[in-house]
């Protein structure tokens, strides 16, 4: 017996089905490649589209990155105006240049020293700038003095004559900014900044007998000293000197973050007790009637469709602006959310458990209660607990738009364009209470439907 | 007398859960109508003072609309070019959204990441972009970029990114890992076996988790219009600030609205049950 000789012509047949079967599969491996690739193109091609349509290109040259570096350097510093009124001829040193924070005359940092109408204040290396009545001067290392003298217009006196780079000027206003800080002066107020890190007065305003004092300090007099008002004990004036600082309002913040939290809640389970008994109207299971079922969900249709937006609108004319527009907005566009959702799960019911209580003699109430209730309770729960979470998010814009809860606090201090430091705080909280809510609501789920 | 002790020991547990599920019952309404009562309290119109007003501005309204019907067709007109930024606002954000959300999902889970140590990492990261309200960026975006529809588009994006994140990586811990397997024992490359492997295997459920967002995200976009962004939120702030006499213009925007989200939602609602129940046949 001889082995097969494979260039037979006969032996060769199959190995030739064999190459148009590979044949085959390469080309239709092609075909996939090419359709598989026609996706990325098509999304390319839109979003060319998108970015022509955007106008990204004018997006370049209009964007404001000095607002960013603004926005950044904000964040995290904080400075305080040393304020020259020219009419009335007074000194004002003040944080931010808030009129809630104002150092007394008595109590002022001691980079800046005030003798009669001679004010030096110390920007540090080696910046000082004095005001001397009208008269300012800004001694910088390295540059020399500059002079300024304010009358009708304003004087401007450089070393060497030519105005540098860093000082602007017009008869009207002369600033100069350098790395130490910034000096303004107009024909009504002359005004240097000087800037320092961290959010100032976080803890206690200036009115606060504990304001300027280290947190060592602080805890030495609340721990062990002497009572710093008769009639309270130390640890309470902290905290509500705390509560009640009047730069960072810790308690208006609270209560604007517990109002969204209450916003979200409120909507969120009264639109789940709205729901579940149209929820019924709607499921096939429970409703004979295909018109009424047909009316119930078009209505979940047409409320879900309508949008928080419109309703906060339109709410907010009638209610006026605060947490409860916002609470009742979200319980209108929840109510068609949940209504479709929960008569799915009412579509889903297992009969049998309901025929069980039926043949012992049970009301059609009672039917409900032991042998739907138990069965759709977990997914309803879970639905309304992932809502509540994503609720909390919604309340803070609907907040923003009816003026109620941290929503607001948020926009304002965003649209004053300040007070960036606030925002950074807000935008914190925002997303410690999202996560925070987030973790309840899966704490919960976990805790009431799984029984762990 | 076992069982009636057994019996006595059902009752009373039986009436223990009942005290304990009315308790909470209770307790839950009492947290209701005491949460209502200090919504009431911080509210600048009261409840029953404004619940007979309720009516009166879509009264308002519908009336002028039916009055003007005419005008209506013109202003549905001039308001399609805002309408299209909005869905393009939107289209945009949930595909750019999608795609860092698929890239974070695969970072994020266990047995696919390229980088097993980074996955807690990126957990986090899905967190906190889920956690940040549209709004906030949009608002600070506009304060450098301007007003328009950039800003929109990166908040929305972000949020979604963080969103899909973690709705993706709940699908790949189901992915079957043979084929990725079978993959890397032909020598493939961590590229090769997730896109190979995996997308084939998520692709459907990506799809529609990512349609049903794109609903979602139609929303956002129309409501971040209204705080300056652009697209039909802005143009119906536009006309209600007008007022009375207006209201016509507001009720053109008002109906596109409400067409293309009811139109989008039926759009996508098909799309997706085609995509869990596979085609009709």
């Amino acid at each position: 017996m001889s082995a097969p000789d494979l260039s037979n012509p006969a032996a060769s047949a199959p190995q030739s089905a064999a190459d148009t079967l590979r044949d085959a599969t390469i080309r239709l491996m092609d075909r996939k490649r090419r359709r598989a690739l026609a996706v990325p193109v098509l999304m390319l091609v839109y979003l060319v589209y998108a970015a022509i349509s955007f106008d990204l290109a004018g997006l370049a040259q209009r964007a404001r990155l000095d607002n960013a570096a603004i926005l950044l350097s904000d964040m995290v510093t904080h400075k305080v105006h040393v304020a020259r009124d020219n009419r009335r001829e007074t000194v004002q040193v003040a944080v931010e240049g808030s009129n809630r924070a104002i150092y007394p005359a008595d109590r002022l940092p001691d980079w800046i020293e005030a003798q009669d109408d001679v004010t030096r204040i110390d920007l540090g290396a080696g910046h000082v700038v004095t005001y001397d009545g009208p008269r300012t001067t800004y001694d910088i290392p390295g540059y020399g003095p500059v002079t300024l003298v304010v009358g009708e217009d304003i004087a401007l006196d450089v070393p060497g004559g030519t105005v540098p780079e860093f000082i602007n000027a017009s008869p009207a206003r002369v600033t100069i900014t350098t790395d130490q800080g910034r000096v303004t002066a107009t024909r009504s107020r002359t005004e240097t900044l000087r800037y320092f890190w961290g959010w100032e007065m976080f803890f206690f305003d200036l009115s606060s007998p504990f304001s300027g004092q280290s947190a060592g300090a602080v805890l030495g007099t609340i721990l062990g000293g002497e009572r710093l008002v008769a009639e309270q004990s130390n640890l309470s004036l902290a905290l509500s000197e705390f509560w009640t600082n009047d730069i960072w309002q810790h308690g208006a913040v609270a209560w604007a973050i517990f109002e969204t939290i209450l916003m979200a809640f409120l909507g969120t389970f009264g639109a789940a007790f709205v729901a579940l008994p149209l929820a019924f109207l709607a499921a096939q299971n429970f409703t004979p009637s295909r018109w009424l079922r047909f009316a119930v969900r078009r209505v979940f249709d047409f409320v879900r469709g309508v949008d928080a937006l419109i309703f906060t609108i339109i709410l907010s004319r009638a209610f006026g602006p605060g947490p409860l527009t916002g609470a009742l907005a979200i319980l209108l566009t929840d109510t068609g959310s949940f209504g479709k959702l929960f008569s799915e799960a009412l579509e889903n019911v297992d009969d049998k458990p309901i025929e069980g209580i039926r043949s012992t003699g049970a009301s059609a109430i009672q039917r409900y209660r032991f042998g739907v209730i138990p069965q759709v309770m977990p997914v309803l729960l879970s639905q309304m607990l992932y809502f509540l979470e994503s609720n909390t998010r919604s309340a803070t814009i609907i907040g923003a738009i009816t003026g109620g809860g941290i929503g607001l606090l948020l926009t304002q201090a965003i649209q004053t364009t300040q007070d960036w430091e606030k925002v950074t705080y807000y935008i914190l909280l925002v997303v410690i209470m999202v996560i925070a809510m987030d973790s309840l609501s899966g704490w919960l789920r976990r805790k009431l439907i799984r029984g762990e | 007398m076992a069982l009636a002790d057994i019996r006595d020991d059902y009752l009373a547990q039986t009436r223990r859960k009942r005290l304990y599920g009315g308790l909470l019952v209770v307790i839950f309404v009492a947290m209701m109508v005491s949460g209502f009562r200090i919504a009431d309290g911080r509210n600048a119109g009261g409840f029953w003072q404004g619940l007979h007003q309720v009516g009166d501005f879509p009264a308002a309204l519908i009336g002028e609309a039916i009055e003007k019907a005419a005008n209506l067709p013109l202003h549905m007109l001039n308001a399609v070019p805002a309408l299209i930024e909005t869905l393009n606002i939107a289209l945009v954000a949930t595909l750019l959204g999608c795609m860092a959300g698929t890239a974070l999902a695969m970072a994020a889970t266990r047995g696919l990441a390229r980088w097993p140590r980074l996955v807690p990492v990126a957990r986090r990261v899905s967190d906190v972009f889920r956690a940040i309200p549209e709004i906030v960026i949009a608002l600070i975006l506009i304060f450098i970029l301007g007003g328009g529809p950039v800003p929109a588009v990166i908040a929305i994006a972000i949020h979604t990114a963080g969103a899909m994140g973690k709705l993706f990586s709940e699908v790949n811990e189901n992915v079957d890992l043979k084929p990725v397997e079978g993959l890397a024992s032909v020598g493939a490359i961590w590229s090769q076996r997730i896109w190979l492997g995996v997308i084939p295997q998520v692709a459907p459920n990506y799809l529609s988790y990512a349609l049903l967002r794109l609903e979602v995200n139609i929303r956002a976009s129309a409501i971040l219009g209204f705080v300056g962004a652009g697209g039909i939120g802005y143009e119906l702030r536009n006309a209600m600030t007008f007022g009375q006499g207006k209201f016509d213009q507001a009720a053109a925007i008002f109906l596109m609205l409400f067409a293309t989200i009811v139109v989008v939602d039926q759009i996508s609602g098909l799309a997706r049950n085609r995509l869990t129940h596979g085609a009709p046949a």
